[in-house]
């Protein structure tokens, strides 16, 4: 028995979820007396792995591995999770693998349950803390079923060191077969994507204008941080739909998420709840975000961001 | 073609999220419900078909008589004809199940469910219906097109977008961008006046037991006052965050 992880990588490198699902894996696997095995695909060097208390990696090759697809890798997942005789499976909250998860409980007749919080409170049945109502609730959950897929949040555990020696195993697996076809990809390199960032700075209709986003951009290469945007901004067109956050665009899990400009409408507040610490910058006082946020200054955006650019590229370089 | 669009019935986007019954039941009091607005999109972008590709949509949803104002709305947005299946939905494995079976035996094309509903945020129901029937599957999807039986679709991605093309019967996890806010269709008058006389049809649901139960609710602990900090005071700012908060 053991409990099994799917460590996400891209182009050879894990992404930082692969630690945080290693971290929560360990723990779990500690609390139920099991080891942890971690899946990759195509991931040649896992080393890494070892820092985070894996005891087995599990790589699975063959040329489907080379791009992502949620059919065949969930049909690989599960080969490996019904080899070891697992009944719990730890994945991710990115877009792949919540792609991938419900196809993965069908494959093993499993029960999902995803933006999980915490460690199960309970192991008979296994109860598990999530998060819904868009982060305006938490609600606690029982699965009726003997094998569970656990989809943890984001920035919800933490990453914790455990120091083991992984060994590593190459496995090919029977390959579904599947009608559908990556035709192209289009990302954005050298930038930092809102699922990744510890800290995302976000812009609102308080800059007025497409032409003032530098500011924002200024703020988040001096912080390393992902850029985002409230809804009226994207749907005037001043920034693209990617960066839109809240109930309807994308969740923020950040460390850090700094608002300049958002009012913080209910459903502006509910996409970024789940971020740990609120800095919200406003010449309204009345601004709804100031209730929600856990550092605030009253003031004009265009006086305020300058000079906190330059006093934080001294901070950084100090 | 045919095509089937999964609707929950959810609370309003604004509403305040109270529970009942110590902590098992969403408090239903003064709240108004919508169609989720991830499965709007994929309505809209289904009745476009409908009328350039003559397609006929049907809409469906696993709920008690009080979903019934929702699914009017869907007909009078333009879908042909509802589905009721008269049964509480206790989780998304239970919705999944009874839906996937109705699949079975209509042989939808296309199949489309927002990739989460605003209420639970299990963003499974596509997924497990695409598994359960196993069909070709895409989530989060932004732009579709169907033609000759061939579909071509992107999917958003952490940081950008990637185009697939597949071949259906095909789910699709809709959300924003499949269609733009401003395109959602707003019902008028003879849209509403025929969606009366629409078919609404009622099912028992399927034997089937759920994979989980949600035991109760709690709301998140209330957070503390703002600190304000005065705007030719930003050294104070850095330094909370970087000694009391510990962010950078």
């Amino acid at each position: 028995m053991a409990v099994i992880i799917y460590t996400e990588s891209e182009q050879g490198s894990f992404k930082k979820v692969a630690f945080e699902i290693a971290s929560y894996g360990k723990a779990l696997a500690d609390q139920t007396n099991q080891k942890l095995i971690a899946v990759t695909f195509n991931q040649a060097d896992s080393s890494e792995l070892g820092n985070y208390g894996v005891d087995q990696v599990v790589n699975i090759t063959g040329a489907f591995t080379e791009s992502f697809s949620a059919k065949k890798y969930a049909a690989a997942i599960a080969q490996v999770t019904k080899q070891h005789e697992s009944s719990l499976v730890v994945v991710s909250s990115s877009a792949d693998s919540k792609y991938l998860a419900p196809l993965l409980a069908v494959k093993l007749s499993a029960s999902y349950t995803s933006n999980v919080v915490a460690l199960p409170e309970s192991k008979e049945p296994l109860t598990l803390k999530r998060t819904c109502f868009t982060n305006k609730a938490l609600s606690k959950v029982t699965s009726n079923q003997a094998v569970n897929i656990i989809g943890l949040s984001s920035n919800a555990f933490g990453i914790i060191e455990t120091q083991t020696s992984p060994k590593q195993s190459e496995v090919t697996v029977d390959e579904v077969s599947s009608t559908m076809k990556i035709s192209a990809v289009e990302k954005v390199t050298g930038t930092i994507t809102i699922a990744d960032a510890d800290v995302v700075v976000s812009g609102g209709r308080g800059l007025k204008g497409p032409e003032n986003w530098h500011l924002i951009e200024d703020l988040a290469a001096t912080l390393g941080a992902a850029t985002a945007c409230s809804k009226p901004v994207s749907d005037m067109g001043w920034r693209p739909h990617s960066e839109h956050v809240g109930q309807t665009g994308k969740p923020v899990a950040s460390n850090l998420y700094i608002a300049v400009g958002v009012s913080g409408a209910i459903q502006h507040l509910a996409g970024i709840n789940a971020s740990k610490v609120k800095v919200v910058i406003n010449i309204d006082p009345e601004a709804p975000f100031f209730k929600a946020a856990d550092y605030g200054i009253v003031g004009d955006a265009f006086e305020v961001l300058p000079k906190l650019i330059e006093k934080l590229k001294a901070f950084k370089a100090a | 073609m045919k095509i089937l669009v999964c609707i929950s019935n959810v609370p309003d986007t604004t509403s305040k999220i109270n529970f009942v019954n110590s902590n098992t039941e969403f408090d239903t009091q003064g709240v108004q419900f919508i169609i989720n607005p991830n499965d709007e999109f994929g309505l809209t972008r289904a009745i476009w078909m409908q009328q350039k590709q003559q397609a006929e949509v049907t809409v469906i949803t696993v709920g008690d008589s009080s979903c019934e104002p929702t699914l009017r709305k869907c007909l009078a947005i333009g879908a042909d004809k509802a589905i009721r299946i008269d049964a509480e939905p206790t989780d998304g494995f239970f919705v999944a199940k009874q839906i996937a079976e109705i699949c079975k035996k209509e042989s939808y094309d296309l199949i489309i469910a927002g990739r989460e509903s605003i209420d639970h945020n299990g963003g499974m129901v596509p997924g497990l219906i695409a598994g359960m029937l196993d069909y070709e599957y895409i989530t989060n999807c932004i732009s579709l097109e169907i033609d000759n039986g061939q579909a071509t679709a992107s999917r958003e991605i952490d940081g950008g977008k990637e185009v697939v093309t597949s071949e259906i019967p095909l789910v699709i996890g809709s959300q924003k961008g499949l269609v733009e806010e401003s395109d959602l269709i707003i019902p008028n008058m003879r849209g509403i006046m025929q969606a009366r006389k629409k078919p609404l049809e009622v099912m028992a649901p399927l034997d089937v037991s759920s994979a989980s139960k949600t035991e109760s609710f709690q709301k998140p602990a209330p957070k503390g006052e703002v600190k304000l900090i005065a705007p030719d005071d930003i050294d104070t700012l850095i330094d909370l965050l970087h000694n009391e908060a510990k962010v950078i």
